[in-house]
């Protein structure tokens, strides 16, 4: 028997949700079937994520592909099919891929196994991301640098951590259910280890009374630790900066790991700052979402003059 | 010494770079500057140029900006002093992140000034400003400008030469990569004092 799970027709990092909760229940081994026919859209997150799902599971899922044309023709430009062909047994018609042209289409999906794949993805977006955080966002230059280094230790997080190769993608678009603003969204998802059993695998770990999934995306968003932190005072500073980047931009910032969610969560957005209890997936997927400026009000650097040069210069 | 870490990145990692990006990056040139000063053979002021730089993240500064300094300021480290130069506004946030977190300082080079990144305290920060403006600068002249006594001025610059912000010379304190006798710092690309 195939159990069906079917994608829904805007997919994004909450309506994944739904993918997750039918995929917990197919049983093991059980031969499954992605329904994508009637998915009209989905966000860098919903795309990444959906490729984590294929190496989720030790059986080779099949994945129907979205009929409606607009939509194969966007996923496909996203690079999306390219991927998803390595992992899952596709049914349906698929254009043939190629390269993306769509200025809202930052960076198409992109595997991210090693260093030297970190270093591809920062070099080829540099350029494309200042036109677009500045040219279309509204946002200072500064911003520029910052997103490079978010990007880079996002992706990061995936070559040290996750033990298992994922997927970055980003891309810009008009979020119009939540805000009425264009935004950039970066989505780093992998289906590794995940933050818990990264952190338990450091020598410096002590279980503690609670210990799960949300505890653990806690210690590593909110205070920088890491399983390499024993040792090396240095490290677990990538998402603490990614936070402050986020915080700084007026940007929203989730990870899913394991059966748990965190979110650095804006004025301008009505997600809880963490949900627990959730179906489990695994591996960790984080979305980092930075809107556009309007006016003088939101995203505007701390602090910032055209003479700043450093908070703490003399 | 003048270290140009764009050029060390690109001749020890790869051609094409010219982010400093991963921590396997940053540790590569953080090797290659050791090995660099090493052979060398540890001048009085190192500088490292960061202007060919154009992105540095955390991880980066972490392995790079950090460890030297943790390594100079070490007991037992190299002789010699740091010095920094070509730090843009895309750099600022991670550098001085990193130093926080290791509560480090770091003189850096910006247009012929001399600038103190990172984690000093109030008093640090007063007699390090002194010395810049004044320097070659006795411990006598740093208090009675700062209207403190001997002995606390020279606490204080005792701690700044032990986190290698200040150096001391016969003519008294001052910042490294200043030029003695001249009428100003010495900003000037590889020019400072050897």
């Amino acid at each position: 028997m195939t159990t069906v799970i079917s994608v829904p027709p805007s997919l994004d990092e909450h309506t994944f949700e739904h993918v997750i909760e039918q995929l917990a229940i197919a049983p093991e081994g059980s031969k499954i079937l992605l329904d994508a026919r009637h998915a009209r859209w989905a966000s860098p997150y919903g795309l990444t994520a959906l490729l984590c799902v294929a190496q989720a599971r030790p059986e080779r899922i099949g994945f129907a592909v979205p009929e409606h044309p607009e939509t194969v023709s966007y996923w496909s430009r996203t690079g999306f099919f390219r991927h998803a062909a390595e992992l899952y047994e596709l049914h349906g018609s698929v254009p043939r891929a190629r390269e993306a042209h769509e200025s809202d289409v930052l960076l198409e999906i992109t595997p991210i196994t090693k260093s030297d794949d970190v270093h591809g993805v920062v070099g080829r977006i540099q350029q494309k991301a200042a036109d677009i955080l500045h040219g279309q966002l509204n946002l200072e230059t500064a911003v520029t640098g910052s997103f490079g280094m978010a990007l880079s230790e996002s992706c990061q997080n995936i070559v040290e951590h996750a033990g298992l190769g994922g997927w970055v993608a980003v891309q810009t678009y008009k979020y119009t259910r939540r805000l009425g603003r264009r935004v950039v969204v970066i989505a780093v998802c992998d289906a590794g280890v995940g933050f818990r059993k990264s952190l338990e695998s450091s020598p410096g770990h002590r279980q503690k009374d609670r210990w799960d999934d949300a505890m653990a995306l806690e210690d590593a968003v909110l205070r920088a630790v890491s399983r390499f932190r024993h040792g090396d005072a240095g490290r677990g500073q990538g998402l603490a900066g990614i936070r402050r980047f986020v915080g700084r931009w007026h940007g929203k910032l989730t990870v899913r790991s394991g059966t748990a969610r965190i979110g650095i969560v804006p004025e301008w957005d009505e997600d809880v700052p963490m949900t627990e209890g959730l179906p489990y997936f695994p591996g960790a997927q984080m979305q980092i979402i930075i809107p556009e400026r309007v006016g003088d009000a939101p995203a505007r650097a701390r602090g910032s003059t055209t003479s700043s040069r450093g908070r703490s210069r003399f | 010494m003048h270290i140009d870490v764009g050029t060390v990145l690109r001749g020890t990692v790869c051609d094409l770079y010219s982010n400093l990006v991963t921590r396997p990056t940053g540790a590569a040139v953080r090797t290659a500057i050791e090995r660099q000063v090493t052979e060398i053979g540890a001048p009085v002021v190192t500088t490292i140029d960061f202007s060919q730089v154009n992105l540095l993240d955390f991880s980066c500064a972490d392995e790079i900006v950090a460890k030297l300094l943790l390594r100079y300021t070490s007991d037992g480290g190299p002789p010699g002093f740091l010095t920094f130069r070509g730090i843009h506004e895309g750099h600022i946030d991670p550098i001085e992140t990193v130093l926080e977190r290791h509560a480090l300082a770091l003189v850096s080079w910006h247009e012929g000034e001399a600038e103190l990144f990172g984690y000093v305290d109030d008093d640090e920060r007063d007699h390090w400003i002194v010395v810049r403006d004044a320097g070659p600068v006795a411990a006598e002249a740093v208090a009675q400008t700062l209207g403190v006594t001997v002995s606390f001025a020279e606490a204080q610059l005792a701690r700044l030469v032990h986190r290698r912000l200040v150096m001391r010379s016969d003519d008294g304190y001052a910042v490294p990569g200043v030029v003695h006798g001249s009428s100003g710092p010495l900003p000037g690309n590889g020019q400072a004092v050897q």
